[in-house]
């Protein structure tokens, strides 16, 4: 059965002819085109699909594209700016060497963005906690952990900080 | 890969009756998160899956005002039970366990009532439930009935559900003061693992000492389904729980678990943590009641 559905892509609305055993990520890569999201195991353990639906980090390949009608989706495609210009996490993959062969990439960079746009603190056991479903063959695992320590906001992390005593002196 | 329809009934009703009309050939789906990966894999093959993310029931999450229990609908994710201050302050056994279910992604999108219905014998979700009495509400062509989640499964795979049956809630009876409980997964690793043994523990002390009024020792991948060691719970009540009292009912725990050897572990090896994290889970169910009495 073909439906149609509406969502916003990379802030952009979108109208989309499915069919129903589609999941997203088949939709976003042979159809729309993004190959940013990769197939890697296809069964929700490696997150080389991880794409962003309604600000939470999802396994691409497990979500049926009949669920996205209405929703938000976050790719990679859709991160860096207009004119092209890499947000601070890309930017700070590559300074950092968070990138090897780039398969993961895509996924790593989006689960840490989920995570910055919900704790813009995270400890680094936070982060690893977050990227736990994010396999990297090439197993770079340090550099992509310094490479989302290195934007997380210190200075405002240090007014959070004073403003959570007070808070539990109370 | 099997074709299917998707189905997007509005009611649970709605959601029966597709089922009955399509006897056999429709399976439910919530997250998908399971079913999509066993219908890649040729495992299910269904003509339709009836989706029950839209039926307006099995969201909830919170607890009663005048009973005290809480409510959790069939539909919660697992990540809003991790994210909940509710659950990780007042049911911290819950939090332990479902923050290490599968990855973020998949906690973003799966079931609690998924997770009890695939009843796989280390359901994480299901040991701290059950360590807290939890009864389930299910619905059906027949009507609304209430299992007690102990007896919910009844081996890997089975659970007394009838077919065309959706659970829509899980309810926990509000527990009494001075109650702790502690979960604990244990693995190989730390995360993307499924456990070699899970431990629940959950202990009432009586007021003024520290007696146990009430124990509960539940126990995943120690048995096809998910188990209550009752020997182990019925040596601590009436006991003052010191290190000794506990390690006493870790034994007994490990005498009653019916572990098995596997490719994840073997069973001598599984006994024995039996035996040390009944300990452990103890010991931080007294920690915990100490926390919320200092609050």
């Amino acid at each position: 059965m073909s439906r149609e559905i509406k969502f916003v892509l990379n802030g952009a609305q979108t109208c989309v002819a499915i069919e129903d055993d589609w999941n997203l990520l088949y939709l976003l890569r042979e159809k729309l085109g993004l190959t940013g999201a990769k197939e890697g195991c296809g069964r929700g353990e490696c997150g080389a699909c991880t794409v962003i639906v309604d600000g939470l980090a999802v396994n691409s390949c497990l979500y049926f594209a009949v669920e996205i009608d209405g929703k938000e989706v976050l790719t990679i495609e859709g991160l860096a700016g207009a004119d092209g210009t890499l947000h601070a996490l890309q930017k700070s993959f590559v300074s950092n060497g968070g990138i090897q062969c780039g398969f993961c990439t895509p996924g790593m960079i989006l689960s840490a963005k989920a995570l910055l746009d919900e704790n813009p603190q995270p400890t680094e056991a936070d982060i690893k906690q977050a990227l736990a479903g994010n396999l990297c063959r090439c197993t770079g695992y340090v550099q992509i952990i310094e490479s989302v320590e290195a934007v997380v906001d210190k200075s405002s992390g240090d007014i959070n900080a004073v403003v959570r005593e007070t808070g539990d002196s109370d | 890969m099997k074709k299917f329809k998707y189905l997007i009934p509005k009611t649970l009703d709605e959601a029966v009756s597709l089922n009955q009309s399509h006897e056999g050939s429709a399976i439910y789906v919530a997250g998908g998160t399971d079913v999509m990966v066993k219908i890649k894999s040729g495992k299910l093959a269904p003509d339709y899956l009836i989706s029950l993310k839209h039926i307006g029931v099995g969201s909830q999450l919170g607890v009663n005002r005048e009973t005290g229990a809480l409510h959790i609908g069939g539909l919660v994710t697992h990540r809003t039970l991790e994210t909940s201050s509710l659950i990780r302050l007042q049911y911290p056994i819950i939090h332990d366990a479902v923050q290490r279910i599968g990855s973020t992604q998949i906690r973003n999108v799966a079931t609690i009532g998924g997770n009890l219905v695939n009843a796989v014998p280390s359901a994480d979700g299901a040991i701290p439930l059950i360590a807290l009495d939890a009864r389930v509400n299910i619905y059906g062509s027949a009507g609304e009935r209430t299992v007690d989640l102990v007896h919910f499964f009844e081996g890997p795979g089975q659970t007394v559900m009838d077919r065309g049956e959706i659970v829509t809630e899980i309810v926990v009876p509000k527990q009494p003061s001075r109650t702790g409980g502690a979960y604990q997964k244990f693995g190989r690793r730390a995360a993307m693992e499924l456990p070699l043994i899970g431990v629940g523990v959950l202990i009432t002390l009586e007021e003024g000492s520290n007696r146990c009024a009430k124990a509960r020792i539940t126990l995943g991948v120690a048995a096809p389904t998910p188990i209550r060691t009752l020997s182990a719970e019925r040596y601590l009540v009436g006991k003052e729980i010191t290190e000794n009292t506990l390690n006493e009912a870790g034994k007994l725990a490990a005498e009653e678990s019916r572990v098995r050897d596997s490719v994840r572990g073997l069973a001598w090896y599984r006994r024995e943590m039996v035996e040390v994290l009944v300990q452990r889970m103890g010991v931080k169910c007294l920690q915990r009641i100490k926390e919320t009495e200092a609050l």
